[in-house]
């Protein structure tokens, strides 16, 4: 048998009988609640460990100290060495990355529309993707000569792979309700390229369009290590080659440093930036 | 008769799987006629969405023809405008009203500022006007069918293809679009042919069911309804107590023979 219970009512309570209900966190708890000031703090726990080893080492030909690569850094930037250095990588670059992404997407464009393009789109990368930028540079040096151009050669070779398998993929994975409402207002062609699939693939697109821009950057420095200069001026792989000969060894983490900062702006500007603009306010990625 | 917007006759519709060669419907026959709240009502395998992808024109019939307005149907085109199932037909990356904007300028019915006009009457329409510079992913279930609605009615087509658009809603939320819809309907008396394997909401929507029985799906009835679903004065049965015999019936001779 049910066992009885009675009902009841209660009355909730109000005032201050309840404790905190809200109430504000301290600053340090708020401070501690943000990424960057972590992710910030390591970074001042690295540069410490890196200052004491240096100085326990005391040799600046094998390990210079924090201090003196931040000097070395400093003159290298206030000579206006380092900018022109980086002005020719990112120019390099940029005409390497936009020529990739071009061939990429018209790579994509054509596999999706065609049965022959998804053939050729499938083999090319499977074969092209797993061989190294690096490989072809000395070819590129035969073909194309000493300059820039072989650089340019090997740039593209290394975005072009990853941002148009990463879009294949991204165009693939559209669903069919939204292909099947682009035909229903008529779209054909390019139009449905370049209206439906590829904003619809854009979270996939980007992740390419990163992953392209992560293998062009270290194509880049590396090719430029191995021949660097072009008539004159060379970029930051040829500033860290060229100190590493003269035994400027706190230039030579100089120049590392500023190959990292450049990822690190390029990553958590640009493409977050991006980002925040498209995919994450469209409610596509969060 | 001139009254005859949509014609089908003896459509046969089949589809391939990796395995098998499947007929959807055989041999399909009915008329819509203007201003029809049209319904095709079975259970599901009757092939009642794909006679409507069919109509759509994402699938070529393999037998029999489909008129629209004594024209024979050869393509797909925004004179019929679908409105899915699915909550992700709306473009993820376009405001509410950029969406209704997109359909217009995508088809090439309007440009500019007409596009914008016309957009913003239908999402009034749908009550959504303090919405419509929110994005889709920010909306509700029924508020996105809502849109995807008035979407399809400001292009204005010759018929209006619902493909079972409340059928991922919560119950209350389903009975209250229903009633939207017939509201919508009174105010413009558009076409609309609508799919659903839910015999309740066919008899509230539709004007005219048509009843399909599966494997493969051949036509076994076309009722009338008025909504009420009033008990018949003659036989004491309502529409939706007839219609649930008639589908029942192929059931309960199936078992016997098997």
């Amino acid at each position: 048998m049910a066992l009885e219970r009675n009902e009841f009512i209660r009355r909730s309570v109000v005032g201050k009988a309840t404790g905190v209900v809200q109430k504000p966190l301290g600053a340090w708890e708020r401070l501690y609640g943000q990424a960057w000031a972590r992710k910030l703090f390591l970074l001042v726990l690295l540069g410490i460990v890196w200052e004491a080893y240096g100085l326990y080492l005391g040799n600046e030909l094998l390990f210079p100290t924090f201090g003196a690569t931040m000097k070395a850094l400093w003159d290298a930037v206030a000579s206006g060495e380092m900018a022109s250095r980086m002005a020719v990588s990112l120019k390099v670059l940029l005409i390497g990355y936009s020529i990739g992404v071009a061939l990429a997407a018209l790579l994509a464009t054509t596999a999706i529309t065609t049965r022959i393009g998804t053939d050729l789109l499938e083999t090319l990368t499977s074969m092209f993707n797993p061989l190294p930028a690096i490989a072809l540079l000395p070819l590129a040096l035969i073909w194309f000569g000493l300059g820039t151009g072989s650089i340019v050669f090997v740039l593209v070779h290394s975005v072009l792979w990853a941002v148009a398998l990463a879009t294949h993929s991204g165009f693939l994975s559209v669903s069919n309700t939204l292909r099947m409402v682009g035909r229903n207002y008529g779209l054909t062609g390019f139009r449905y390229v370049a209206k439906i699939l590829i904003p619809a693939a854009f979270p996939s697109i980007l992740a390419g369009l990163k992953i392209g821009w992560a293998f062009a950057w270290r194509t880049l420095i590396a090719a430029e290590l191995v021949f660097g200069v072009s008539s004159g001026s060379g970029g930051l792989g040829w500033f860290i080659y060229e100190n590493k000969n003269e035994l400027e060894i706190p230039s030579v983490f100089a120049g590392l440093l500023a190959v990292i900062a450049i990822g690190f702006v390029i990553e958590n500007v640009v493409f977050a930036t991006l980002e925040k603009a498209t995919v994450r306010k469209w409610g596509m990625q969060h | 008769m001139d009254d005859v917007l949509l014609d089908v006759r003896g459509v046969t519709l089949q589809y391939k799987t990796q395995e098998h060669l499947v007929t959807a419907t055989f041999r399909v026959d009915f008329q819509v006629h203007r201003s029809d709240r049209f319904v095709l009502l079975g259970p599901s395998g009757c092939g009642k969405s794909t006679l409507l992808k069919a109509v759509g024109w994402y699938l070529r019939p393999v037998e029999g023809e489909i008129r629209l307005k004594g024209r024979v149907v050869d393509r797909a085109g925004p004179d019929r405008v679908m409105v899915f199932q699915e909550f992700d037909q709306l473009l993820p990356w376009k405001t509410v009203k950029e969406n209704v904007v997109f359909a217009l300028k995508a088809s090439r019915r309007l440009a500019g500022r007409e596009a914008v006009d016309r957009a913003m009457h239908y999402i009034e329409k749908v009550n959504l006007t303090s919405f419509a510079d929110s994005y889709p992913h920010t909306l509700s279930g029924g508020m996105k069918q809502r849109v995807a609605i008035a979407r399809g009615m400001a292009m204005e087509p010759d018929i209006l293809l619902m493909d079972e658009p409340f059928a991922a809603l919560d119950a209350l939320t389903r009975r209250k679009m229903q009633d939207e819809l017939l509201q919508l309907w009174e105010g413009t008396r558009f076409t609309v042919l609508f799919v659903t394997h839910s015999i309740p909401e066919a008899v509230t929507i539709g004007n005219r069911i048509l009843l399909l029985s599966p494997h493969p799906g051949q036509v076994k009835a076309e009722l009338n309804s008025n909504g009420q679903d009033e008990p018949d004065p003659t036989t004491g049965k309502t529409l939706s107590r007839r219609i649930h015999e008639m589908l029942f019936e192929d059931e309960v001779e199936e078992a016997i023979g098997g």
